[in-house]
């Protein structure tokens, strides 16, 4: 029984990574771009989250509906004019100068707000809910909802949205789309910003349960991307399976190997997947 | 070899020369040679990185993994009382096994994959430094006892030790670049599968490109460990030590034998004249300078000035 609690208490964390690697699998899967700065832009909408709640009493979970376009409009216009600049340039390139990023945005959030953890509380009712002999926290349940939910969100706007299809023929074919008459950089763009956003949605609900600090922004990185691997590149649904399958793998191995070795844990999962199937769980082959 | 070939030789030598006579020169001055010190650990790391990431190709975020290997390898054989000479030869070493098969596997991998294949492989190994407090101190760190206690004698000794390293680390790299090995690095790096058609056996020059590597850069964090007397976790496996020399080849020049030698230098000199006036910023300084360099000179300060122009 010990047992279906941390697989619950696994798939609970799994539905805010969900929401993490959408976002960050989406940008990689269009721009053929690794945004090392998508861990700090996460922080980033937690810390809308929390001054919301702060000075306004906003609950995290509606402050999504502020960090969204918040961070959409930051995401559009550094796609827009810097990014662009260098999307063509060679894998190492790209990676640095999002890393360079990364290093900005950070620093920044240090030198504003300090690297002092801070908590959102008294928000949610503390008794949790009881399901037989499980117990489920209310706030991470509501919290992981709102993850899955904005991740099917996404996946919606890209397949029924006029605009959403064509971002999906830009990475398919970026040639051919060209050809059809859609205009690639403004594409590339609302990507980006669509990607953004789910950063700062992911922000939000983070808020919710976890102490936000700019030193959590490596973590969450690195949750992206493996969460985004294992489910396969190309596919916000893959992403979704994959952050509920690291979620899950995660608190087995705090349970069966320690929670100091979450790291080595993911990460041997991912060595394994990338060798074994590297086009992920649900991804396609030649996605990339 | 060309002309420009020899020209590098040349510089080389001389340079060499040079910093055989620095530290009789620099003696007395300890902020220049700790300096001077800097500039020669970064130089290492720059121009072992530039091995894997400019001649073959491949973007490695692996440098910090062997450099805080090394640091670790050597600060607990030191400890043990183990010779500093037998503890940087063992550091190196280490760095080498690991490479083997962890290059073997990873660089199978290709473009991003490869890239955060090996960015993970230093959060691992501090995931297991830490987790291993028996023999590494776990995150209190290790402190190395140092050259006899006399601050003056070991940064003059780390000073020596660094330079040479430097010196070596270069040289390695035009050995490789003029090689029968480099010329394959080459093919892969314009077109693996074209290079695999051609009898270049792709996986056996990568892993032995990667391997090369590694041992400059984690005899580089056994030095390191021994200049500064006490590591940590955090410090050594720090994820700056694998982009710090990437930065500085790309600001020198990817791919080329003294490309890092510029960058590291320049780099060096930034860091001093620019972060030390906001010490608060200066991990956003070097988010800035980055993303300037990316912009402006994507090519590096080297390319630049041979072929006279700032855009490729």
């Amino acid at each position: 029984m010990q047992l279906a609690q941390v697989i619950l208490n696994g798939l609970l964390l799994g539905g805010l990574y969900a929401a993490m690697a959408a976002g960050f699998s989406l940008v990689w899967g269009v721009l053929n771009i690794i945004n090392i700065a998508q861990g700090s832009a996460v922080v980033l909408g937690s810390y809308v989250a929390y001054f919301a709640w702060r000075y306004a009493g906003l609950n995290p979970l509606l402050a999504v509906a502020l960090a969204g376009p918040l961070l959409f409009g930051a995401g559009w216009v550094l796609q827009r004019f810097l990014i662009q600049r260098v999307i063509a340039a060679p894998v190492l390139i790209t990676l640095v100068f999002t890393f360079g990023m990364d290093l900005i945005l950070n620093n920044s959030m240090i030198s504003l707000f300090t690297a002092d953890y801070r908590k959102i509380e008294g928000v949610f009712p503390t008794v949790p809910l009881s399901l037989g002999s499980l117990t489920l926290p209310v706030d991470r349940l509501l919290a992981a909802a709102a993850g899955i939910g904005a991740a099917f969100a996404l996946h919606v706007y890209l397949h029924k949205s006029r605009l959403g299809r064509a971002i999906v023929a830009v990475r398919m074919d970026r040639q051919t789309a060209e050809l059809m008459g859609v205009r690639v950089e403004i594409i590339y763009a609302t990507t980006f910003g669509l990607g953004l956003a789910m950063a700062g949605v992911a922000g939000c609900l983070l808020a919710a349960i976890f102490p936000t600090s700019p030193l959590n922004s490596a973590y969450y990185l690195h949750i992206a991307f493996v969460a985004c691997v294992l489910g396969g590149l190309g596919s916000v649904l893959g992403a979704v399976a994959g952050g509920l399958l690291l979620g899950v793998v995660e608190s087995l191995g705090a349970l069966f190997v320690g929670a100091e070795y979450g790291t080595t844990v993911a990460a041997v999962v991912l060595l394994l997947m990338l060798f074994t199937r590297p086009q992920g769980l649900l991804g396609r082959a030649g996605y990339e | 070899m060309t002309s420009r070939g020899r020209l590098a030789i040349a510089i080389i030598v001389i340079g060499g020369l040079a910093c055989a006579g620095l530290p009789l020169i620099l003696a007395g001055e300890p902020y220049l040679m700790r300096l001077v010190t800097m500039f020669s650990l970064l130089l290492v790391l720059a121009a072992s990185w530039n091995i894997v990431g400019g001649f073959t190709g491949y973007p490695s975020f692996a440098t910090g993994a062997f450099f805080g290997l090394g640091a670790y390898v050597a600060a607990i054989l030191q400890a043990k009382g183990v010779d500093w000479r037998l503890a940087l030869v063992a550091a190196g070493l280490a760095g080498g096994v690991l490479a083997g098969p962890v290059g073997y596997g990873v660089l199978r991998l290709r473009g991003h994959y490869f890239a955060v294949a090996s960015l993970m492989l230093g959060t691992i190994l501090k995931e297991l430094t830490t987790g291993w407090s028996d023999l590494t101190g776990g995150g209190m760190g290790l402190t190395i006892a140092g050259a006899g206690g006399d601050p003056e004698v070991l940064a003059s000794f780390a000073l020596r030790v660094s330079l040479a390293l430097a010196v070596l680390t270069v040289l390695l790299g035009a050995a490789i670049k003029w090689s029968r090995l480099g010329f394959g690095l080459d093919c892969i790096r314009m077109n693996e599968t074209a290079a695999a058609g051609i009898g270049v056996d792709a996986q056996k020059l990568k892993t032995y490109a990667f391997i090369l590597s590694s041992i400059p850069s984690a005899v580089a964090g056994a030095v390191y460990a021994g200049w500064i007397g006490y590591i940590d976790p955090t410090d050594v496996y720090d994820v700056m030590w694998s982009v710090k020399p990437i930065v500085a080849v790309l600001l020198g020049g990817l791919g080329t034998i003294l490309g890092p030698v510029i960058g590291a230098a320049i780099f060096v000199a930034l860091e001093e004249i620019v972060w030390r006036n906001v010490l608060s910023f200066s991990a956003g300084g070097l988010g800035v300078l980055i993303v300037l360099l990316l912009l402006v000179l994507p090519a590096g300060v080297l390319p630049s000035l041979v072929s006279g122009k700032t855009r490729s």
